[in-house]
């Protein structure tokens, strides 16, 4: 589903945030990314999705390789990934519904199918009642709940989660957690980026640690490993 | 790839939407439009007319040839040939001195018609030229034939009349090629800033997976709305006003040589261009600024 080989990112400033990654993950699996700060997680986050591009090396989701992925076939990857961010990155003047309609919408869906994609995926993250509000009018909970709504409403293959629970406070950040969980089962890959300890801890899938640009462990149930 | 109709229609829907969704940004927009395209709809009703006046002060300039006396008539027929095949030359008038003298007592009064008896006057040619700003170089030509005894043109004063116009013409060209530079500037900035204000926007359509068609056109139309939007005051602003003025000042300046250019087609002319600047400006101010936020 997902191969790094040999990825290697340097940054205009001199700093290498990928020293040669090699790393392969399988569809339906739900893997952690951790790590100290700056040890170059969000860049091989960033990297899945195309929102940095290797200086060598490739990386291949779904038989697309990213690193030689023209700029123009860029949003069809997208449309494969689905992405959740720490700020959940909503658009504040649409409403909870046109949020997630909106992914819809770019990839030319039928107004029916938008309505029909879009009420399920609400259904499931519990927002039914609250479609017609705005994101500021929602908790940081439920603004994730949208995030990841709009994430999978067009069921992607693959959802990057770069610390979804980072702004939420313990019992929300597993509400969230249980919601990815949801989605996981359904058979969709999910990578996440995260610093929090407890749920790494506790709901033990495979563990990839980053430091210094590498990967200095992988392993299937393991636990945080770093002081949070 | 044929964009569909559905999504063609959801541009539009979403540009309108847009415009009520950034409301401040959008009268913002809107007045910096307004306000330019005024300045620029006053600075060509100027403009225009200053060289419709100079149009007419150029179109007054004529070549006077005086004819030999003792050319006889079939002398002035062939001088009058010459004159019509020369190069440049748009018409030729043939007046007579008996007529001359009717226009000189016209001016001057009675007392000239004792000349009647013994008319010291010469026939006349009155020639124009296609180009007044040939009118020196014709009238040195027409200068040279046989029977062209003296010509008559403002010589020395119409170079400097000419080299005034055309002072005056350029410096208005140029002044309003600038104008139209700063409006450009003005309104594709203030677009700019709009479309700054939403880059959070545009970055969410792109992690979504839009194309960059897709997220360029809505703000395309949107900008295409903007430049429309503001371009309506200034053409009923400079409708009304110059219809208005015309009524005023067109009785006074009756049988002066000054006349203002007529309401139509000059109005319709304007307002076309001043919708098309909205509207050109518009797009284009949206399209470099939507197009910086595409490539981050």
């Amino acid at each position: 589903m997902i191969i790094m080989k040999k990825v290697y990112k340097k940054y205009p400033n001199g700093v290498v945030a990928s020293n040669g990654i090699n790393i392969e993950i399988k569809r339906g699996e739900f893997v952690f990314v951790v790590g100290p700060s700056g040890a170059g997680k969000s860049t091989f986050i960033k990297m899945m999705y195309r929102e940095e591009v290797p200086t060598s090396g490739d990386i291949i989701i779904d038989d697309i390789n990213l690193a030689t992925l023209r700029n123009s076939q860029v949003p069809y990857l997208r449309r494969k990934v689905g992405v959740v961010f720490q700020d959940f990155k909503l658009l504040p003047k649409l409403n909870v519904y046109e949020n997630i309609a909106f992914a819809l919408e770019v990839i030319e869906e039928s107004p029916e199918q938008i309505r029909k994609k879009v009420n399920d995926v609400l259904g499931l993250v519990g927002l039914t009642h609250k479609s017609r509000m705005f994101p500021n009018e929602l908790s940081g909970g439920e603004q994730q709940r949208v995030s990841i709504a709009r994430s999978i409403v067009n069921t992607p293959k693959v959802v990057i989660a770069d610390e979804p629970t980072g702004n939420l406070d313990p019992a929300i950040s597993w509400e969230i957690m249980e919601m990815l969980e949801r989605i996981n089962a359904r058979g969709t890959t999910i990578v996440m980026a995260t610093h929090n300890k407890e749920i790494v801890n506790t709901m033990k899938h495979r563990v990839i640690a980053i430091e210094g640009g590498l990967i200095t462990r992988d392993e299937v149930g393991g636990g945080y490993g770093y002081e949070s | 790839m044929a964009m569909k109709a559905r999504t063609f229609r959801r541009h539009l829907r979403e540009s309108f939407k847009s415009l009520d969704r950034n409301r401040w940004m959008t009268l913002a927009s809107v007045s910096a439009v307004t306000v330019t395209l005024l300045l620029v709809g006053v600075f060509i009703v100027l403009m225009m007319n200053l060289n419709k006046v100079a149009d007419d002060i150029e179109k007054d300039v004529e070549i006077k040839v005086l004819i030999d006396l003792a050319a006889d008539e079939s002398a002035v027929s062939v001088l009058e040939q010459k004159i019509i095949e020369t190069n440049g030359v748009e018409s030729i008038q043939f007046i007579s001195n008996a007529e001359e003298l009717e226009k000189m007592i016209k001016g001057y009064g009675d007392e000239l018609g004792l000349y009647k008896q013994d008319n010291p006057l010469r026939h006349v040619f009155y020639v124009k030229a296609s180009n007044p700003q040939q009118t020196a170089t014709i009238a040195k030509e027409i200068g040279l034939y046989d029977d062209a005894y003296k010509v008559i043109y403002g010589e020395g004063k119409i170079e400097k009349l000419f080299k005034v116009l055309n002072t005056g013409r350029n410096v208005g060209l140029v002044l309003i090629v600038a104008l139209f530079f700063t409006a450009m500037f003005l309104i594709s900035n203030t677009i700019r800033i709009t479309i700054v204000a939403r880059g959070r926007e545009i970055e969410i359509m792109k992690l979504v997976g839009a194309t960059r068609n897709f997220v360029r056109i809505p703000f395309l139309f949107e900008g295409m709305w903007l430049g429309i939007l503001g371009a309506i005051l200034p053409m009923l602003i400079m409708t009304i006003t110059y219809f208005n003025l015309y009524e005023f000042l067109e009785p006074k300046l009756e049988g002066e040589f000054l006349q203002l250019l007529s309401v139509t087609p000059f109005i319709y002319q304007l307002n076309g261009l001043l919708l098309f600047m909205g509207l050109f400006i518009g797009v284009w101010g949206s399209f470099i600024s939507v197009q910086k936020f595409i490539k981050a």
